[in-house]
């Protein structure tokens, strides 16, 4: 399967990347030869074999159920979140003007 | 005193328990070393003023006579992978440019508790991908190792590049790396040192800059096994902060070191002697055989066969979590923003993402959205996963006739840097060797070998049952005691 010069500006989308047209042009023959060279993996049968969903088999385990239990990743941290803010306002993140 | 900067972690570490030299001694002289390397671009950002404080700390604890931890006094580099409290963390990259976390990643603060200090952050290829260091934003690192009649610049490897540049030149007796799909052993076996990547777990991924969660995994680099399994040592352990971290006791790998191997069968997988393998590589796996034997192993062939379609599956894997993983970067929270005249909020995350990711991340975020998109799911991502599960069957399947396996660490001697540029799939190649056990979560090391014709310095790879570390190191030591590998790069820089 290989993609087209706009299926690429699609997926650049998505994936929230500006891209020039040079840079397209660049993009588009080196997607595809990765592509295909990944399309081998279409050769192996898998008809009877689960997906692979963890390396190591073990239960995920919950946290305790008690508010701030760990100082460092409970509340009240807000300085050191907002400190590496390109912009912080009033105690905030600052984006761009999203509702008009 | 000597030259200090010639010794290891444990010689380091027993000398300033001793008596023999000051952890500040020993501080000074790797800061100088480092200082004096600039030429070879190892470093991103040199913390010696923390190195020296480190040390100190180790002083005065020795001047009480308190007793002190495994790697008192020893300083290292700390890959820019691990998140550092006040010191740039930046992953090699411009979209983290700048970045000072307000925490420390568990590894790098294990290590801290172990008495380590910091000589500076590591460079390294960016967001950890790439198998020369070629692709951080800070520029290439270059080996300390040329060719025999050449001044060329070679690769230190990657993505640990920083790493295995450093420890190779002297300037810091061990460092942190880690390995998604070889990224620790790659750039040990071409910089002519050891490094190992544990079973998936052992070390905590808290505070490591992700780039493919399911396989990301940190360990240490030093100049001998023994070194080596010292660091791995106070790098693991269970920890909280990662789901992922495996709660199991770690073990005392440096006290427990064996390097007879009476009763262990060693397995020589037969699908790895692929065609247009270099014969210097196929002569230094030959080589291990023998040390192996030599050591009390037996050999036995060993079938993998879904070795081909480990790369391509990694390929398609990697990418993917990396694309959900990378999501992260958008100009609100950290690191750098792009926001054009008159720009909206998805406009400014796009062009902050143009303009901070460089082109192999981009190459692999597109890749991972591509295969994560409706439609293309299950033929590429859950078929990956699926081959990923018969890659991981077939060492399974293997174990049952063998201890552990023997390789070739990568299919190449260092190279120089620029030759593979052009050509992504080719560099991707490097890791052929090395991405099988990455995919089955299995430990893994390099162990320097021999130099091939080109004084080039080649590795062997041990990959073990899960869990079995010290299976890894005691083979790892039996090559190291019979290979008699003692090159050192020659000083250009």
């Amino acid at each position: 399967m290989s993609v087209s010069r706009e299926q690429v500006a699609k997926i650049a989308s998505l994936a929230r990347i500006d891209m020039d047209d040079a840079a397209l042009d660049r993009m588009v023959p080196e997607l595809n030869n990765i592509l295909a060279w990944v399309e081998q993996l279409g050769e192996v049968d898998t008809s009877t074999v689960e997906p692979m969903t963890a390396v190591i088999p073990q239960a995920l385990r919950l946290r305790e159920d008690v508010v701030d239990a760990d100082p460092l990743t409970g509340g009240g941290r807000r300085e050191a979140i907002l400190a590496n803010a390109p912009v912080a306002e009033h105690g905030f993140f600052g984006v761009p003007k999203v509702i008009e | 005193m000597g030259d200090l900067t010639q010794l290891g972690v444990r010689a380091i570490r027993d000398g300033v328990a001793g008596g023999d030299f000051t952890a500040r001694e020993v501080a000074e002289a790797f800061n100088a070393a480092v200082e004096g390397a600039s030429a070879l671009n190892a470093f991103i950002t040199p913390t010696p003023e923390l190195a020296l404080r480190h040390a100190d700390l180790v002083d005065a604890d020795r001047a009480a006579g308190r007793d002190l931890p495994a790697m008192a006094g020893v300083p290292i580099g700390m890959k820019d992978l691990f998140c550092t409290r006040g010191v740039q963390s930046s992953a090699a990259s411009h979209i983290l440019e700048g970045f000072v976390p307000e925490y420390e990643s568990t590894v790098s603060q294990n290590l801290w508790n172990a008495g380590c200090g910091m000589l500076g952050k590591l460079n390294m290829d960016q967001f950890a991908m790439g198998s020369s260091n070629e692709t951080s934003y800070f520029g290439d690192v270059k080996s300390p190792w040329r060719k025999d009649g050449s001044n060329a610049a070679l690769t230190p490897g990657g993505s640990s590049g920083g790493s295995s540049a450093a420890v190779a030149a002297r300037l810091c007796p061990a460092a942190t790396g880690t390995d998604t799909g070889g990224s620790i052993r790659q750039p040990a076996a071409v910089t002519g040192i050891t490094g190992i990547k544990p079973t998936y777990g052992r070390c905590s991924r808290w505070g490591v800059v992700a780039f493919a969660s399911s396989l990301d995994q940190a360990g240490p680099m030093a100049r001998s096994v023994d070194d080596c399994a010292i660091m791995l040592g106070a790098m693991a352990g269970f920890d909280p902060k990662d789901s992922t971290s495996l709660d199991a006791p770690v073990p005392d790998w440096a006290g427990s070191l064996n390097a007879d191997l009476k009763g262990k069968r060693v397995g020589i997988p037969r699908e790895y002697r692929m065609e247009g393998t270099d014969q210097s590589i196929l002569d230094s796996w030959e080589r291990g055989k023998e040390w192996l034997r030599d050591a009390g192993a037996e050999i036995v062939d060993v079938s993998l066969p879904h070795t081909k379609y480990a790369l391509p599956a990694y390929y398609i894997i990697a990418p993917a979590e990396a694309s959900s993983n990378l999501a992260r970067y958008d100009g609100v929270r950290y690191g750098l923003r792009d926001l054009p005249e008159g720009a909206g909020l998805q406009d400014m995350y796009a062009a902050t993402r143009a303009e901070g990711f460089g082109d192999e991340v981009k190459r692999r975020i597109l890749i991972g959205t591509y295969v994560l998109s409706a439609g293309f799911y299950d033929a590429y991502y859950t078929q990956a996963q699926k081959v990923r599960t018969l890659v991981q069957r077939d060492f399974t399947d293997a174990f049952g006739q063998c201890d552990m396996i023997l390789a070739p660490t990568s299919p190449n001697a260092a190279f120089p840097l620029g030759e593979m540029q052009a050509d992504p799939l080719a560099m991707y190649l490097n890791d052929v060797f090395a991405v099988p056990a990455s995919l089955a979560g299995l430990p893994a090391m390099s162990v320097p070998a021999m130099l091939n014709g080109d004084g080039l310095p080649l590795g062997l790879q041990i990959v073990g049952k899960p869990m079995d570390e010290q299976g890894v190191l005691d083979a790892g030591l039996a090559i190291e005691q019979r290979s008699g590998f003692d090159a050192v790069p020659e000083r250009w820089w």
